[in-house]
């Protein structure tokens, strides 16, 4: 055991330099160009535009005034992509499971979330204005308009695509709709409802910072943040809030490929490569 | 055998002058009669597309014929699909209990019939394991297991071994034999594999390409248990040739 544990050693931290390597490369090529665009092409006068990035770490991180601005307004965005995400699970699954239960639901249900998936969001805003005001309900709202569709989709896709064989089998032994959704319809859904859930929960994020332009009031979230920044040419602040809210994006992207694999990966093989 | 297979009416499956024809007017089967009682195992092999299916499905119930009737003990029919069709989210312990769950067994005799099950398809040690990590012919075995926990009365198989190995078949032949022997059912088994019928069944039917009809019977003597040599004998040789010699000619 402890022979073949050393013998695959090497290759484990191999595989893990291959992993971890390319990205690093990469990352200081791109920290060596940054400097060279602030320093080299900018001209003095010119450089608020882009400030080189020992800069941006030191008045956008380290300095805890504006750090902790980003943290809370971050925070603030992240609870309202949250809340979007829970609301817009609870009816894309909800709609999903009536969906698969008859045809004719799906028919009649399919064509309107189609429309609002293909509405741009600008258009609506207005109206959302309208019925939710322009506080943290209407960035919700935004959170959940985009992030409903990929969960009914994939969850719908999920339910209808249970082997035929299984089903003929429950069939064979009297299986009644609610054993059948639940042992067969629902489990035999959760990868994809899974997939559905990662492209959301980035969305989500998206509408958030999205909603943050339009609807202000109540507690900044991050796009607020952003645009104060830009207005205000804090162009150290401003890039620490971007890379802070990319770093949201990709925190929510890994915990639900983490959830993914703690609910399903046991018996069922990832096919994305995303972690 | 010392069951009558002319068809006294107490057969665990009979078929009278059953005939299918499906919505798109493709006529399936046509005129099929005869009956599987308990203790017999009946093969159907037949050219593909000639509706032997079609003939499990009508017989478990999952379709209606359009003319003739099907009699059959359907209560915990045992259905052993051409793929193992196994639940991806559950363990083979899982998936040997889900039609002791359907039927609402309690969980303590749920496990023990489940264990009992695992034991008898050699399954043993492999309880906690997920689909995904099992190989072809385990699956089957799993499947097989599944089929065996409500101690079926009648037991079909539609092609079940056709996509695992010569070897592994022969083996699940063997053990599909030894079931046979020890659960007594009333078998009706579909192939393609002329060795396999013969090996296995006390009749082999001969069907007919599209529409389907029974076109030669074949009664196997052979005593059991059938042990592996069995499948070198002379005799079992020349049988496998008569049936092969009028499969053939239900081709034409
Ligand atoms: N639902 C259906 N609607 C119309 N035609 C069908 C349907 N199901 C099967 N058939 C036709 O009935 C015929 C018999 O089909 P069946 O699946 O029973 O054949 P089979 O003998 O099992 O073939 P194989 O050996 O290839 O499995 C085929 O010609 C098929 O196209
Ligand atoms: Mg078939």
């Amino acid at each position: 055991m402890t022979g073949r544990s050393a013998v695959q050693k090497p290759g484990a931290v191999r595989s893990l330099t291959e992993r971890i390597l390319p990205p690093i490369v990469l990352g200081s090529g791109f920290v060596c160009i940054w400097y060279l665009l602030s320093y080299g092409l900018l001209e003095p006068r010119r450089r608020f535009l882009l400030r080189p990035p020992h800069q941006v770490v030191k008045v956008g991180f380290l300095d805890w005034d504006n750090f902790s601005d980003i943290l809370e307004s971050l925070w603030s965005s992240t609870k309202v992509a949250m809340i979007g995400l829970a609301i817009a699970i609870c009816i894309g699954l909800i709609l999903a499971i009536m969906m698969s239960q008859a045809k004719i639901v799906e028919r009649a249900i399919f064509p309107f979330m189609v429309t609002l998936q293909s509405i741009p969001i600008l258009a609506i805003v207005p109206l959302i204005a309208f019925w939710f005001g322009t506080g943290q309900r209407s960035r919700v709202v935004v959170c959940v308009i985009i992030s409903l569709f990929p969960i009914i989709v994939n969850t719908l896709f999920g339910l209808q695509s249970a082997d035929r064989g299984l089903h003929d089998l429950l069939t064979l032994h009297h299986a009644d709709r609610v054993t059948r959704m639940r042992k067969l319809m629902f489990p035999n859904a959760l990868p994809a409802v899974f997939a559905g859930l990662r492209i959301s929960a980035g969305l989500s994020v998206i509408g958030a910072i999205v909603g943050d332009f339009f609807f202000g009031r109540g507690d900044a979230g991050i796009g607020q943040l952003l645009r104060r920044y830009a207005n205000q040419l804090a162009g150290e602040e401003l890039l620490a809030a971007v890379i802070m809210s990319s770093a949201l994006g990709v925190t929510v992207f890994l915990s639900f490929g983490w959830l993914q694999q703690r609910a399903i990966g046991r018996w069922h093989e990832t096919t994305t490569g995303a972690n | 055998m010392e069951s009558d297979r002319t068809g006294s009416a107490t057969g665990s499956l009979a078929f009278e002058e059953t005939g299918m024809v499906f919505p798109d007017g493709t006529e399936a089967l046509q005129g099929i009669s005869f009956t599987v009682d308990k203790g017999e195992f009946v093969t159907v092999v037949g050219p593909s597309g000639c509706g032997k299916s079609t003939l499990l499905r009508i017989a478990s119930g999952l379709l209606e014929p359009t003319s003739g009737s099907v009699r059959a003990d359907r209560d915990q029919l045992g259905y052993v699909f051409q793929d193992a069709t196994l639940m991806d989210w559950r363990t083979v312990r899982g998936n040997v209990e889900l039609l002791a769950e359907l039927h609402g067994i309690g969980s303590k005799e749920r496990e023990r019939i489940a264990a009992e099950a695992i034991e008898l398809v050699g399954l043993s040690g492999f309880e906690g394991h997920y689909p995904k990590a099992l190989s072809g012919g385990m699956k089957m075995r799993c499947s097989l297991a599944r089929s065996l926990t409500l101690k079926p009365p009648v037991f079909l198989f539609d092609e079940p071994f056709a996509a695992v190995d010569e070897i592994t078949r022969e083996h699940l032949n063997d053990e599909t034999q030894r079931l046979f022997r020890t659960e007594e059912f009333a078998g009706l088994f579909i192939t393609h594999s002329i060795s396999e019928a013969v090996f296995l069944s006390t009749r082999v039917l001969v069907m007919s390409a599209r529409p389907g009809r029974i076109v030669e019977e074949f009664d196997i003597s052979f005593d059991y248990p059938r042990l592996p040599e069995l499948r070198f004998d002379p005799s079992f040789a020349e049988l496998c040739g008569q049936v092969s010699l009028r499969l053939r000619g239900s081709h034409a």
